[in-house]
């Protein structure tokens, strides 16, 4: 049995101009000890999923599918249980934080908030433990930093206070969604490095939600690339890297600006923009942005295709796509 | 040769902070540490660094929108520091500035339209039928349409918004135009729209840009020179081709190497940077670097580096920049 197996989830927000479909049909399976990361442009669902997976979706959230946890569906669970198991068996690195830290209490006392109400720490063991989980996630000087308000914190030691929050109960499943976003290059590369590391000393499953291709390709061993709500792409991260195969992610990938490719080249652009979640296309969400659409694509909606073992396209002209990809597919 | 367009030479700005008691010095923040470059006609000259090091602070600077301390800043010849916000009016149509929030940059209740001609109430009046044809030509120019005038920001995407800012800092015809990251909040799709636009901008209007941006990606696709600015200082500055292939300042050879690659067979083993930014307050002497720095030794400690030509058009700021470009970083033996 797998840790988190997640299927058909489907997540729509209701809005004044009806319901947002902002996840459909989503599998994930993970085990124990893997990474996986979602990439997608903003509006994809990417965010929608990991909030869907703790179970703090907005209130006009709704949920359909299953989420199971070791067996248990989550997605059934009362607000009470699942008080019990965020922070505790999944936790989460937010992407602001600035923002997702309460400033009017101490670093220290956030951190000690999940050791007293999980672990049922007494005050002094949990302060023992917070200094502790500081000194784990290399911010210098526990024993004064345990008494700063987070404004007196910069960037990276706040994310960094972010992470020890996360490991304070040894969860089984980190969800990282954008954790170097807000950050400088420099220390998004120090932040990565330890979220690698103490994902292998604990032996703890990572979902890693970023928008950079090279975040994901430098961190991850699965991969699912999401486009409109749904994953479009899926597999082992170096086969996916190694073969581009849907057309949207080969056009993710060349509108990228890449170290090293200079000023001779043009950006590739992938035209318009994406696809209104309120009124999603019949079929296939990418159909009018896409070099090789057909009237095919606007009507039904693609199935599951497998190029490799483990590497799975939605589209319906999967050959054609992979065919294409030596010269480009977008002119 | 051709014409210099923008000329900013030992620019430096300090903000003052609140003092700790009465009788205490005053204390600064050191955004400008004496900045001086120069940027042709038609050029792209990029600024990077890390947040805090000062890039948006020169922006502000050289766009004459806060009080310099000392220095000078020279648009087309002409004199910017010191002038009073009346005299700087008329020369304002010379250089224009794109933001890097394209949500917050835009006034909502505004009609398109109306955003877009605003500049022009700069040079003086315009009859209302000339302005008309003007905003519809630079709609079209940045890719928008003529009939998007009545809409409003909210009516808009991200990097349509984008667009519309940057069709806001044609219309005066400038000469130059400072772009403060004016990527960073899009998504990869677009922001390639964006970057491209910016391009063909340049090749139909000759404009030059001053582009700043945390991206070396984005900096290297966009820009001919490069300055890389660390702690209120440039440490490094030359043709994008030269300082990317050969970096002669370590922190610039860091940065090159932080950025991820999205490519097949991951991990890497690199050099990471101990420590974060350090503080901007004190002013010390020696090398800004050397907290972070791998190759520190006693020399960086003792004596401040200063700007040198290390290569025909190349200049670092680094004791040992010939070692950096021979073996790339390490540790001095």
């Amino acid at each position: 049995m797998a840790l988190l197996d997640v299927e058909n989830l489907d997540v729509s927000l209701s809005t004044a101009m009806g319901p947002a479909r902002a996840v459909r049909g989503l599998n994930i399976s993970l085990e124990k000890g893997e990474t996986l990361g979602i990439v997608g442009e903003s509006g994809c669902g990417k965010s929608m999923t990991a909030l869907a997976l703790m179970g703090l979706l907005p209130d006009n959230g709704t949920t359909e599918g299953t989420i199971s946890l070791q067996g248990e569906d989550l997605l059934l669970k009362s607000e009470k249980e699942m008080c019990k198991i965020r922070g505790n068996r999944m936790a989460m690195i937010f992407q602001e934080p600035m923002t997702s830290l309460n400033p009017v209490h101490t670093v220290g006392r956030q951190i000690m908030e999940p050791l007293r109400l999980h672990r049922g720490l007494s005050k002094s063991e949990a302060f023992k433990e917070t200094i502790g989980l500081m000194e784990r996630v290399g911010i210098p000087n526990p024993s004064e930093r345990v008494h700063n308000y987070p404004h007196q914190l910069s960037g990276g030691q706040r994310q960094r206070v972010m992470i020890a929050l996360a490991l304070s109960c040894s969860p089984d499943i980190l969800i990282a969604d954008e954790p170097t976003t807000a950050l400088d290059v420099t220390i998004q590369d120090q932040i990565l490095e330890l979220i690698q590391n103490l994902v292998d000393e604990e032996g703890m499953a990572l979902i890693l939600i970023s928008h950079d291709l090279g975040v994901i390709a430098e961190n991850t061993e699965k991969v699912a690339v999401m486009y409109g709500g749904a994953v479009v792409e899926s597999g082992p991260t170096d086969q996916i890297f190694g073969n581009l195969a849907h057309p949207y992610t080969q056009g993710l990938f060349a509108a990228m600006p890449k170290l090293g490719m200079g000023r001779n080249g043009r950006l590739t652009t992938i035209p318009g923009t994406v696809p209104d979640l309120i009124n999603l296309p019949a079929g296939c969400t990418f159909t009018d942005r896409c070099p090789l659409a057909t009237d095919e694509c606007g009507t039904t909606a693609p199935s599951i295709s497998t190029v490799e073992a483990g590497h799975k396209v939605t589209c319906h002209h999967i050959d054609q796509a992979i065919n294409g990809r030596g010269e480009g597919l977008y002119k | 040769m051709s014409k210099t367009v923008l000329k900013v030479s030992k620019l430096v700005r300090h903000y003052p902070l609140p003092k700790e008691s009465l009788f205490a010095d005053p204390k600064f923040v050191y955004a400008l540490n004496g900045v001086s470059f120069e940027i042709k006609e038609g050029k792209s000259f990029g600024i990077v660094g890390e947040s805090g090091c000062g890039k948006s602070t020169l922006a502000r600077n050289v766009m004459a929108l806060e009080p310099t301390d000392s220095g000078s800043v020279q648009i087309l010849g002409e004199e910017v520091v010191g002038k009073t916000f009346n005299e700087l009016r008329p020369l304002r149509q010379h250089f224009q500035m794109v933001f890097q929030d394209p949500y917050g940059s835009l006034d909502p209740h505004h009609t398109v339209g109306r955003i877009v001609a605003e500049p022009l109430a700069a040079i003086g009046k315009l009859p209302s039928q000339e302005k008309t044809e003007r905003v519809a030509e630079v709609l079209s120019s940045v890719g928008l349409k003529p009939t998007d005038v009545d809409k409003y920001p909210h009516e808009f995407s991200g990097g349509q918004r984008q667009r519309i800012a940057i069709a806001r800092a044609l219309i005066t015809k400038p000469e130059l135009i400072v772009a403060d990251e004016p990527v960073s909040a899009l998504d990869v799709s677009v922001q390639a729209q964006v970057l491209n636009l910016l391009r063909d901008l340049q090749d139909s209007f000759g404009v030059t840009y001053m582009f700043i941006s945390h991206d070396l990606a984005v900096v290297e696709y966009l820009c001919d020179e490069v300055a890389v600015m660390y702690l209120g200082s440039i440490v490094e500055k030359g043709r994008t081709e030269d300082l990317f292939a050969s970096p002669a300042h370590p922190y610039t050879g860091i940065l090159l190497d932080a950025v991820p690659k999205p490519a097949a067979g991951k991990k890497r083993k690199r050099i990471q940077l101990s420590g974060s930014v350090t503080g901007q307050t004190e002013k010390r002497s020696g090398c800004a670097f050397r907290d972070r720095c791998p190759m520190v030794d006693d020399r960086c400690k003792r004596e401040t580096p200063t700007l040198r030509e290390v290569a025909p058009d190349h200049f670092a700021a680094c004791h040992y920049s010939k070692k950096m470009m021979e073996h790339g970083l390490s540790k001095p033996s």
